[in-house]
């Protein structure tokens, strides 16, 4: 299945993307899908093993098992205000 | 009748065209964020400005840049606002974050709380700012001097 990655700030220097997709077998969950785009190598490798993300624009947990076009985001620490 | 002159309505629009939680490009308009909560019920209206600052840990800063994941940021802040007005009860909010670029000074995040009574402004106000520091999603790269630049963390 397709999962849509977006990234963020010091995650999106890392990998040099703000978004992209990787295909990754059926019932995969969003820590199996992180360690996928790890795995790329590159930037892609210095993210961290567990960062916090969110499904679909809501914050989820790492062993949610992900969806067909599921929309991936990796999140760095927040820094608003 | 001249319409360009000296009709009051645009103060109105912009009241009622000022939504609880809002994440904008846009310079925010303070006045409006207070203009948006005032009523004659409200007695204590609570106003708190997040500002660009001129340093950080001692290193002068000549400017930030706030990243957001938008779509999600908005969700966000709206749920923020409105477990802060269920905790408040009679009264208004709005909430405003500012992402781009943005100079020294500049306002990063207006909220404005009004009420019958001071308590229950100053929590909510105080209560948004934390969690919009929590769970926001929102980033800040700091510019230097020097020409340099870091993400905060």
């Amino acid at each position: 299945m397709r999962i849509k990655f977006l990234l963020f700030a010091l995650y999106r220097d890392l990998v040099g993307a703000e978004e992209l997709e990787l295909v990754v077998p059926p019932g995969s969950t969003a820590a199996d899908a992180v360690t996928a785009l790890r795995a790329r190598g590159g930037g892609s490798s210095r993210l961290p093993e567990r960062p916090v993300v969110a499904i679909n624009r809501i914050y989820a947990g790492l062993d949610e098992i992900l969806s067909d076009n599921d929309e991936l985001a990796l999140l760095p620490p927040v820094a608003g205000g | 009748m001249n319409s360009h002159c000296c009709h009051r309505w645009p103060v109105v629009d912009l009241q009622s065209a000022m939504q609880p939680a809002l994440i904008t490009r846009e310079a925010i308009d303070t006045a409006a964020v207070l203009a948006a909560v005032s009523a004659p019920a409200h007695g204590a209206v609570a106003l708190f400005l997040g500002t660009v600052r001129e340093q950080n840990d001692g290193r002068p800063v000549s400017g930030m840049r706030y990243d957001s994941y938008e779509a999600m940021a908005s969700d966000v802040l709206a749920e923020i606002v409105a477990e802060a007005a269920a905790t408040m009860g009679e009264g208004e909010i709005v909430a405003v974050h500012r992402i781009g670029e943005l100079s020294i000074g500049d306002v990063s995040v207006a909220i404005a709380a009004a009420s019958p009574h001071r308590a229950p402004a100053f929590d909510a106000a105080r209560y948004i700012i934390e969690e919009i520091k929590l769970r926001l999603p929102v980033w800040k790269q700091e510019h230097y001097n020097d020409g340099s630049q870091r993400w905060l963390a």
